[in-house]
């Protein structure tokens, strides 16, 4: 009884990381459809910006929720005015300029803070179920999953702010039509996906190291989830996550990580083999 | 009914010079003509450490060329082309450190990536995936790949008599040996001449293929891939072969690299030689084979350069290397150092003539170098198929 | 009684919601002309897509030469002799006419029986002079043209043309009209078209399609005299 509790909290901690590290590029790929290969950089920039406030004394969880996603998010405004809006609707390029955004943010910031990995310990310490101990923060974090796709739902649902983002990624010129001015919102909603993207790294800092190439794990994963969601953005990216979560962490229950990571991208393969426009292309059509 | 109506015999918009210097044989001839003086010159120019160097040149650009065509030539982003560069390292270095005489193990490095891109393009063209997922999933394939050789560091992970290594890789990996005789190994010089070769013979390959009709139905269904089916060519299995074929030439590629180093680890697989090849092929030019071979020369001597210097990182550079290129120089180096060359030699001539023709046919190129759907293999966008779509 | 070139029987396709195809029965002799019209909306373009393997039928067959076709790969239908005009003209942009229509002779051709048979077309067609032009550059025409002959240069006995002389001057149209008589006399041709006066240059027999359904067929005289296909097409005055 006590191993089935553990089981659930892995693999529910598994579907929340996955959630909480595509979210981002949900929002940037999926209602911008900017394929940014430089997301798992925003992660570790997000890292970084947690890690460096904790050490001048800022509180954790300040540094956590509050300061890492600002500073990503303003860190994306400006990628965006100054880059990314010169490629909309060239996807390869976006492709790879994103890419090669990727290898100069690792450059610059192995540059300025050097190569070896720092780290923060996981706060709020373990908790214990029979014989078993876990630690506490993995249901923080899936806490928080749930909060952010609640949240994100709600905003894009239910707030002008979030159907203007809808509409204009929809028919831009109509929006404009309507008073909307197209490029704010496209910058507004790149930030948003980036400063989620920041979130997630700051959030993860403590479970994994924080290393300049760190970004690299992510990317692929996210990516997965996020093609694997489909055009619905918050209904894709929980269903997908799930998915592959669940997958990913019983393939490592009953091998190791490594067949874990495997289970995961193999399975994503197979996904998309038998449904290529997603899960929310097939089902839960018309959700968000 | 021949002649066109009165109001059409206005300018006919062909390509320029340099697009029909590029598609006939003429360019064949010059590539393999400096090839070979390469090939036969710079054993006497070079030390034995520089000619070490041009090898690993020699075989990165073989590499970036398999790319080159199946991206530039076939439409088709593989993400993951350091997949079969890496199948063809361990392949070779597994095979030959059971069989011995490295004559079959060559030949297998070249079959079993292919084989593997066979039924990975299977998966990919037949069931009709869009170009995102492709990238998706090659990208996928070949962290896969990572992450399982990473894993078997253990003695119990072996091949045959070949232990897998893990992290650590396989080192002492014999070298090629004339067929038959497994004492008679190969050299630097003919190491060297071996891999220059291969890549000349390659090229010249690729050349014919696109001359004759598989390799045009494969350029046209980059160009439109609904045309190609509703002319009763099934695209997929077109797709399929310049895959397979790019992936047999990457396995080459890995074989002579692990000849070359004698050494091979999984970060072959990695996300690092990924983005690599990609960067080569789309600094030297897509759309050609001889772009892919520059870029990859230039890139690799850059980061040598930059990799003895501790002052700026080199992920820095190779960063901002392929934004500049994407934003700024979308051709590539060899078609924009081609066209530049172009219009210095018109701009000669027409200081000489003068004549209305010339900037006729110049405004044409220039209408023509705009729109880049309409250059023949030099656009990287997705191609214009009705397949396309975001996800 | 021999057997139809082409035969469709209770053909439907649903795509979501939109019935596009409703029950069309639609039959074609050989070297037959017959015209499609119908107002926007009505399923031509979906009813084409249906013959080459663009689109599969939700139900129903498609015979050519008796043989079931539905449901085929869309390179299957050209192999057997369906060649296809789009209604936006798909051609290899990147490539010249000359290679375009080589790629179509090309696929049952030797090679020296294919440069004969291009050289040939682009005769035909009257675009030997730009033979090295750029597709993508050309004018819209002139595009129309070039699919033409791509089309015409595999020697397929059903050409499908949709809308051939859209946004053509009246010279080029009086021209395609032309061709398409010549080429229907060894072809049978399908030709959708708005253009009442082109069509009866060269149609005997019209097909009306509306929502999806064939309403109509009969002689241009017949059609545009019939109250409910000018009912249709709102008042909209044949000339």
């Amino acid at each position: 009884m006590d191993l089935a509790v553990i089981v659930l909290i892995q693999v529910l901690y598994a579907i929340a990381s996955l959630v909480v590290v595509s979210a981002g590029l949900a929002v940037v790929f999926g209602m911008m459809k900017v394929i940014n290969l430089a997301h798992g950089e925003f992660m570790m920039l997000g890292a970084y910006a947690a890690i460096e406030s904790v050490r001048v004394g800022i509180n954790l969880w300040v540094a956590m929720l509050i300061v890492a996603p600002l500073s990503v998010a303003a860190i994306g405004v400006l990628l965006e005015r100054v880059f990314i809006r010169r490629l909309y609707g060239r996807m390869i390029d976006t492709m790879l300029a994103t890419w090669g955004l990727s290898l100069l943010l690792i450059g610059i910031v192995t540059s300025v803070m050097g190569n070896t990995t720092a780290g923060i310990s996981a706060p709020l310490g373990n908790f214990t179920v029979g014989a078993y101990s876990v630690s506490s923060y993995t249901l923080v974090i899936i806490v928080i999953a749930i909060v952010l796709a609640v949240a994100l739902r709600w905003v894009l649902l239910h707030t002008s702010l979030g159907l203007i983002a809808r509409g204009t990624m929809q028919n831009p010129q109509m929006a404009d039509a309507l008073g909307i001015n197209p490029s704010l919102v496209y910058s507004a909603t790149f930030a948003l996906g980036a400063g989620l993207s920041g979130l997630a790294g700051a959030l993860l800092a403590p479970m994994t190291g924080v290393v300049p190439t760190m970004g690299g794990a992510f990317v692929a994963k996210a990516f997965i989830t996020v093609i694997g969601g489909g055009p619905a953005i918050v209904a894709g990216l929980i269903s997908s996550s799930a998915l592959f979560g669940a997958i990913s962490q019983v393939a490592t229950f009953a091998m190791t990580p490594v067949f874990g990571e495997v289970a995961l991208l193999a399975g994503a393969i197979v996904m998309l083999r038998l449904l290529p426009q997603g899960i929310t292309g097939r089902f839960f059509k018309g959700a968000l | 009914m021949s002649t066109p109506l009165p109001e059409q015999r206005t300018s006919i918009p062909v390509p320029g010079a340099l697009e029909r210097f590029a598609h006939s044989w003429k360019s064949a001839a010059l590539t393999l003509v400096i090839g070979i003086l390469l090939l036969a010159g710079l054993p006497y120019a070079l030390d034995d450490f520089a000619l070490v160097q041009a090898t690993v040149y020699a075989v990165m650009a073989l590499l970036a060329v398999s790319l080159g065509f199946v991206w530039g030539f076939g439409g088709i982003l593989c993400f993951g082309q350091s997949a079969f560069f890496g199948l063809g390292a361990y392949t070779y270095a597994i095979a030959v450190t059971n069989l011995g005489d490295s004559t079959v193990p060559l030949l297998l490095s070249i079959v079993l990536p292919a084989a593997f891109a066979a039924v990975l393009g299977y998966l990919i063209f037949y069931g009709r995936l869009s170009d995102v997922y492709m990238g998706v999933i090659t990208l996928t394939v070949t962290l896969i790949l990572f992450n399982v050789v990473n894993s078997t560091a253990g003695p119990e992970w072996k091949i045959g008599h070949a232990p897998l290594g893990g992290f650590n890789g396989i080192p002492n990996i014999a070298p090629l040996n004339m067929p038959g005789n497994v004492d008679d190994v190969i050299g630097p010089r003919g190491m060297f001449e071996l891999t220059v070769g291969a890549l000349l013979v390659v090229y010249l390959l690729l050349r014919a293929l696109l001359a004759v009709k598989l390799g045009r139905v494969i350029v046209a269904c980059k160009e439109n891939e609904q045309r190609v089916a509703l002319l009763g060519y099934d695209s997929r299995a077109y797709k399929l072969f310049a895959f397979v074929l790019a992936a047999g030439i990457a396995g080459l590629a890995g074989c002579l690299f692990a000849n070359w180093g004698a050494f091979t680890s999984p970060t072959i697989f990695g996300l690092a030689q990924s983005a690599q090849i990609i960067i080569w092929v789309i600094v030297g030019g897509l759309g050609t084979l001889v772009g892919p071979i520059v870029g990859s020369i230039a890139i690799q001597w850059l980061t040598t350069q930059i990799g003895t210097q501790q002052a700026i990182n080199s992920n820095l550079v190779l960063g901002a290397i392929l934004v500049v290129f994407v934003l700024m120089v979308p051709k590539g180096i060899v078609p924009s150092v081609g066209q530049l060359g172009v219009r210095l030699l018109k701009a000669l001539r027409r200081g000489g003539r003068g004549s209305l023709a010339a900037s006729n046919e110049t405004a044409v190129q220039r209408a023509h170098s705009a729109a880049p759907a309409a250059e023949p293999g030099a656009s990287r966008s997705a191609p214009d198929s009705s397949r396309k779509e975001a996800a | 009684m021999t057997t139809p070139l082409l035969e469709t029987r209770d053909l439907n396709v649903r795509f979501g919601g939109v019935h596009a195809t409703r029950d069309v029965n639609f039959t074609l002799a050989e070297a037959e002309l017959r015209c499609v019209i119908g107002p926007n909306g009505a399923g031509k373009s979906t009813f084409f897509k249906l013959l080459t393997g663009q689109v599969h039928p939700t139900s129903g067959q498609i015979l050519f030469r008796g043989k079931d076709i539905a449901g085929m790969q869309p390179h299957e239908p050209a192999r057997l002799g369906i060649g296809i005009k789009t209604q936006v003209p798909s051609l290899f942009n990147g490539l010249s006419v000359w290679e375009n229509v080589w790629l179509a002779a090309r696929r049952i051709n030797t090679p020296t029986q294919t440069e004969r048979i291009t050289r040939e077309v682009l005769e035909r067609v009257g675009m030997s002079a730009y033979r090295e032009a750029l597709v993508g550059l050309l004018a819209h025409g002139q595009r129309q043209w070039v699919e033409l002959a791509v089309v015409i240069a595999a020697d397929p006995p059903l050409i499908l043309l949709d809308e051939p002389a859209a946004g053509m001057s009246d010279a080029e149209v009086a021209r395609t009209a032309e061709l398409i008589l010549e080429i229907n006399r060894r072809h049978a041709l399908v030709v959708v078209e708005h253009d009442m006066s082109f069509i009866r240059k060269i149609a005997k027999t019209v097909t009306v399609l509306h929502q999806g359904a064939v309403i109509r067929e009969g002689t241009p005289e017949r059609i545009m005299s019939d109250p409910l296909v000018q009912q249709i097409y709102l008042g909209k005055k044949p000339h």
